[in-house]
C-alpha cells in the first residue's frame, strides 16, 4: 500500500498534476505538496503526490554515502 | 531519475553490504552477539527481503519485520466487522486491494464479491467518492485501513465529500498510528532490540521530530531509510554506527523525501477531521490513542455509527500472526508456514498482504 516510485511531473492543472510514472502517464492529486512544480519528481501514494524529491539532497546523500564506503575500503570507483 | 539511480546500483549495493558487514563484526566483537534492529514498515519488510539485503546480512545483523503492515496488524474481529458490512443490503464496499483475500472467520472479502456482492478495488479513497456520485440511491462505504502515509487521505475524501454535498459516503475507520505501536512494543519488553529502521514513507507525512520519543524516553536510535538496496544498507550502517558510539540519536537518511517536521498539509487535513481515538492491534490487543477516529461534527461520514455489525467470536486458527508482528516469532516458525499456508491459500494476513512477513518470507526467503 505504501509503495511509492519517483514520478515526473510533466503538467500542472489546478488541483492535479500529470505525471510520467515509469512511461505511463497518470494524473495524480497535489493537495499534500502545492509547492509542486513542472519537472519535479513527486513520491506518490495511493493517487496523491506525497513530497517532492530533492534532488540535490539525494546527490548529496549518495555522495556522503560513497565517501563512507571509500574511506572504509579504499577508492574502487 | 538520474539523482536516485545510484540507490539501486548493483556494484554499490555490493560495496554496501561489505561495509555493513564489516561494521557488524566489530559489534559482534564487542557484544558477543549480532545487532538486534527492526524494520517498522512492512514496505521495507518486502524491500529487505526481494533485494536480498536480509538474507545477505542475515550473519551479521539480525533483522526482525515490526507492526507496520497495515492489513496484518488489523485485529480478527475488525476484519469480521468489515467482512459483514458486504452484507450491508444496498450498499457498494470500496477498498484497497490488499484486504479483498485476507481471511475472515467465515469468508474472505473476494468470497463474498463472488457471492454477488458489490465490493469494489479502488486505487485511492477519492475514487470512491466518484462511485458514490454515481450511486445516489446507495450506500457507498470505504474500508478506511492504513498508518500515517494513508490516513491524509482518509481526511482528504470527507474533505472533497462534504464539498460535494455527498449524504451516502462513509468510511469505517481503523486506522494506526506508527508512535503508540512502538511505545507498546518497547513498554512491554519482549523482544532486545538495538534500534529502529524507521518508515520513509511514513516519515513523509510525520517528519523526523516526530521519533524523538525513542530517544528521549527510551535512549532508542533510529535511523529513517528508503527502500532501495543503498538506500536500506546505508541506513543500517548509519544505525550500527550509532549502537557502536553509543549515541541515542534519530537519523534522517532519506533527507531527499522526509523532512524535519513532515507535510504540512497532511497533517492540518488529518487534525481538522480526526481526533485520537483507541484502536485493537492483532496479537497486542486495545491500544490506547493509538489510532484516529472521525471527530463527533463529522460522524454522519462515520461508517460504524451508521451501521450497527454484530459479529460472532473469531475462528482460532493456528496462525501465528500475532507474534510474528510483535517481532517474537519468524514466519518459518510457524507450522503452518509453506504447508497449509501459502500465497494461493492464506490462513492470516501476514501472508496475504503484499507488505506482510510470511509472504515476504515465501517469495523471497523461503529455503527450497
Ligand atoms: S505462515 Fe500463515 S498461518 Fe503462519 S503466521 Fe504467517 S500468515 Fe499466519
Amino acid at each position: 500500500m505504501c509503495v511509492g516510485v519517483p514520478s515526473k511531473v510533466i503538467r500542472l492543472e489546478e488541483n492535479r498534476a500529470l505525471v510520467d510514472v515509469m512511461g505511463s502517464k497518470i494524473y495524480v492529486g497535489i493537495l499534500f505538496v502545492p509547492e509542486v512544480k513542472i519537472n519535479d519528481y513527486v513520491l506518490l501514494h495511493a493517487g496523491q503526490a506525497m513530497t517532492i524529491i530533492n534532488e540535490e539532497y539525494a546527490r548529496e546523500s549518495i555522495e556522503e554515502w560513497r565517501n563512507i564506503i571509500d574511506g572504509q575500503h579504499g577508492t574502487l570507483f | 531519475m538520474d539523482s536516485m539511480a545510484p540507490f539501486s546500483d548493483p556494484v554499490l549495493s555490493q560495496r554496501s553490504a561489505e561495509a555493513v558487514i564489516q561494521l557488524a563484526k566489530q559489534y559482534i566483537q564487542l557484544n558477543g552477539r549480532k545487532p538486534v534492529f527492526m524494520e517498522v514498515c512492512g514496505s521495507h519488510t518486502m524491500a529487505l527481503a526481494k533485494t536480498g539485503v536480509k538474507t545477505r546480512l542475515n550473519e551479521y545483523v539480525q533483522l526482525i519485520a515490526g507492526p507496520g503492515c497495515p492489513v496484518c496488524v488489523t485485529d480478527q474481529r475488525t476484519i469480521d466487522s468489515m467482512i459483514s458490512l458486504s452484507k450491508e443490503r444496498g450498499s457498494i464496499l470500496c477498498t484497497f486491494g490488499d484486504m479483498m483475500r485476507v481471511p475472515g472467520s467465515k469468508h474472505s472479502l473476494l468470497e463474498a464479491k463472488t457471492e454477488g456482492k458489490d465490493i469494489r478495488v479502488v486505487y485511492s479513497p477519492l475514487d470512491s467518492l466518484r462511485i458514490a456520485e454515481k450511486n445516489p440511491d446507495k450506500e457507498i462505504i470505504f474500508l478506511g485501513i492504513g498508518f500515517e502515509t494513508t490516513i491524509p487521505l482518509l481526511a482528504a475524501a470527507i474533505k472533497e465529500a462534504e464539498q460535494r454535498g455527498l449524504t451516502n459516503f462513509s468510511i469505517w475507520m481503523t486506522t494506526k498510528l506508527v508512535e503508540p505501536v512502538l511505545r507498546a512494543l518497547l513498554d512491554a519488553g519482549e523482544i532486545q532490540l538495538d534500534g529502529f529502521l524507521l518508515p520513509g514513507h511514513v516519515s513523509v507525512v510525520l517528519g523526523k521530530e516526530s521519533y524523538s520519543f525513542l530517544t528521549e524516553e527510551y535512549k532508542m536510535p533510529g535511523v529513517i531509510s528508503g527502500f532501495e538496496p543503498v538506500q536500506l544498507l546505508s541506513s543500517i550502517y548509519k544505525l550500527l554506527q550509532l549502537c557502536l558510539e553509543n549515541t541515542a540519536e534519530i537519523i534522517n537518511d532519506y533527507p531527499y523525501a522526509v523532512s524535519s517536521s513532515g507535510n504540512a498539509a497532511a497533517k492540518s487535513l488529518m487534525k481538522k477531521y480526526l481526533q485520537p481515538g483507541d484502536e485493537d492491534w492483532r496479537g497486542i490487543g486495545t491500544i490506547p490513542n493509538s489510532g484516529l477516529v472521525l471527530k463527533e461534527k463529522y460522524q454522519n461520514f462515520d461508517a460504524k455509527r451508521k451501521f450497527k455489525i454484530t459479529i460472532d467470536s473469531p475462528r482460532k486458527t493456528k496462525c501465528r500472526c500475532g507474534e510474528v508482528i510483535r517481532g517474537l516469532t519468524a514466519p518459518e516458525e510457524c507450522p503452518l508456514f509453506s504447508k497449509a499456508c501459502t500465497p494461493a491459500n492464506p490462513i492470516g494476513p501476514c501472508m496475504v498482504s503484499a507488505e506482510g512477513t510470511c509472504a515476504a518470507h515465501y517469495h523471497y526467503m523461503k529455503e527450497e
